[in-house]
């Protein structure tokens, strides 16, 4: 049976977060032919809309208030609640990011419903989809089912597909107008410290370092890699637990948990822990001067050495790729 | 202040997951304190000891969780609540336990509620808000810094790396994000002392509950273990060698770069 999906178009900086086209093919599996309506919350986002729809989603809703201009979980709550009312759906689709997560479970009250976190596959499509998700920090992973009830889920970056955008499509774009009061959390300020300014859990590159990194300043030719790629730099407990790193970087079963297309370990033993945040990167590859240190087991390539003179290499390695390709 | 902890008995990190007919074998497993929750009860005891009151530990699970809230106790937490649904439910989600707990926490008169951002076992990271949205309270999640003043509160909060510096005020249920606090070792005295400690248990009947209110929404219909990697190539030669030979290997064959 044909479905209605929502999904929650995230926006960063001025721009539609990645996550949001996988969210729309994640949509269109649970729709099952149904409607894929794509959600807008802000103080100015209509003119992303018709983004969203050549992704894939069949229409937009938007809701443009001063006080949905930064995130905030009674804003948004308020906000998308009143999609939800006005479409009524068979299912709810959000990204696994910091706002998906603090909002979706807010939601899944207040519609005493089921929410499936985190997921990184589905089986199946419409009411007999499948969820596949991690547990045990990727350790294992359990195939779960909404019981009954709106199908409510948040898929983690990296891991559907997002549809190819398709520029000839279009759909309707229209807003409603919501009353957003009573914000009980007021944002002061936000600090960047992201290091290349590429978030961690979106990454197609992560450069990680471990104890072998040294120092804080032993991060620099880890950054410079991770800038000539594209990607984001992370750690492991020991390079944050030394104070090397800020703890926002540690990648593990406490950290945040990755799957990029590239992981690089740098000086990184592959402790259990790190290991259940990084395994199920597509390729790993191994940097450390111990030829015995676990990470080699994970790893699809390995090159024993030392990696203030392995990283320095690779760094002239792929700036003369870039240049011959 | 009147602050509470909810807490978790998760899997020691250290463990490897073994699946036998269909369960995660728990047998001989080491359980710990779920690792998020030591940096709320470590923040929850800071903040006491600063302002005055009381903090008090809840678990949901069986007998084998006293073991968690002994410890603790023996941190410094000053008293503990089990609600035992072992022989009421065979199955919990996130739906459940947060009615559970917003069903005992309701007529407490909470100041603070303070939670890990996320258990590492089924890490979901639900609970949490899901209790602060039954209870009517806000909340703000994977905190890395809490200021408590009166009634004023302002908080950092990671969000994928970056700070976000927010003001709200009480009552009020805060997440725990790594980089909050170093929380404590409990000290022989601490132990000591937990053991004294009243260590409350409550079933779904105290808490006017049946099994009906705590349905569970979400079935699990398998669980089990990734594919096991094939062993990868160790390169070998020189050392430039070795780089050229990855890059190249990194674009032609993997096709990542």
């Amino acid at each position: 049976m044909a479905n209605k999906v929502l999904v929650l178009g995230e926006v960063r900086d001025g721009v539609l977060r990645n996550v949001s086209f996988e969210a729309v093919a994640a949509a269109k599996q649970i729709a099952d032919g149904g409607e894929v309506v794509g959600v807008l919350l802000g103080d100015s986002v209509t003119q992303l809309a018709n983004e969203l729809i050549t992704y894939g989603a069949d229409r937009v809703v938007t809701v443009e208030h001063p006080h949905l201009k930064a995130y905030t979980s009674d804003g948004y709550s308020q906000a998308f609640l009143a999609v939800y009312e006005q479409e009524k759906p068979e299912g709810v689709v959000f990204g696994h990011t910091s706002l998906g997560k603090d909002l979706s479970p807010k939601l899944a009250s207040k519609l005493k419903s089921g929410l499936i976190s985190d997921v990184t596959e589905i089986e199946g499509s419409g009411e007999d989809a499948v969820f596949v998700r991690p547990i045990y920090s990727g350790k294992a992973f359990e195939k779960v089912k909404i019981k009954d009830g709106v199908i409510f889920v948040t898929i983690r970056p990296n891991n559907i597909k997002p549809l190819d955008k398709n520029a000839s499509l279009t759909g309707d774009v229209a807003s409603i107008s919501v009353d957003v009061q009573n914000l009980r959390t007021i944002i002061k300020d936000v600090v960047r410290k992201a290091t290349t300014g590429v978030d961690l859990s979106e990454a197609k590159v992560v450069v990680a370092g471990g104890r072998g990194v040294k120092s804080s300043e032993g991060f620099e030719p880890l950054k410079e890699l991770a800038n000539l790629l594209g990607g984001a730099v992370g750690a492991s407990r020991g390079a944050c637990d030394a104070d090397y790193c800020d703890y926002s970087l540690q990648i593990g079963q406490t950290g945040k948990v990755v799957t990029p297309d590239l992981y690089i370990a740098a000086g990184i033993s592959g402790a259990i822990q790190h290991l259940a945040g990084m395994s199920n990167s597509k390729v790993i590859v191994a940097i450390n001067k111990d030829p015995e240190a676990n990470i080699f087991k994970v790893a699809d390539y390995g090159i024993v050495g030392d990696l203030f003179e392995v990283i320095p290499m690779l760094i002239e390695e792929f700036k003369a790729l870039k240049v011959n390709s | 202040m009147n602050i509470f902890v909810l807490v978790k008995r998760t899997f020691d990190t250290e463990e490897k997951i073994v699946i036998a007919n269909g369960k995660i074998q728990e047998d001989g497993a080491e359980f710990i304190i779920n690792p998020y929750d030591e940096y709320a009860i470590e923040e929850a005891i800071q903040v006491r000891d600063a302002k005055g009151g009381k903090v008090t530990v809840v678990t949901i699970g069986g007998e084998d969780a006293e073991k968690q809230l002994r410890t603790a106790l023996a941190m410094g937490a000053d008293e503990a609540v089990l609600i035992n649904t072992e022989d009421d439910l065979d199955e919990l989600d996130q739906y459940s336990a947060a009615i559970i707990l917003a069903e005992y926490l309701k007529d407490k008169e909470v100041d603070l509620i303070l939670a890990g951002n996320v258990a590492i076992d089924g890490g979901t990271g639900q609970v949490g808000p899901r209790v602060a949205d039954l209870l009517g309270i806000n909340y703000v999640t994977t905190i890395t810094d809490l200021e408590i003043d009166g009634t004023n509160v302002k908080i950092v909060r990671d969000i994928e790396g970056d700070s976000e510096v927010i003001e709200t005020s009480l009552p009020l249920l805060v997440t725990a994000q790594q980089g909050l606090n170093e929380p404590r070792y409990p000290s022989l005295p601490g132990i000591m002392k937990a053991k004294k400690k009243p260590l409350a248990e409550l079933e779904l009947d105290d808490l006017d509950l049946d099994e009906d209110d705590v349905e569970v929404k979400i079935e699990i219909v398998d669980i089990f273990l990734p594919p096991q990697k094939a062993a990868g190539r160790v390169l070998e030669g020189e050392l430039s060698q070795q780089v050229k030979e990855l890059v190249n290997l990194l674009h032609s064959e993997a096709k990542v770069v």
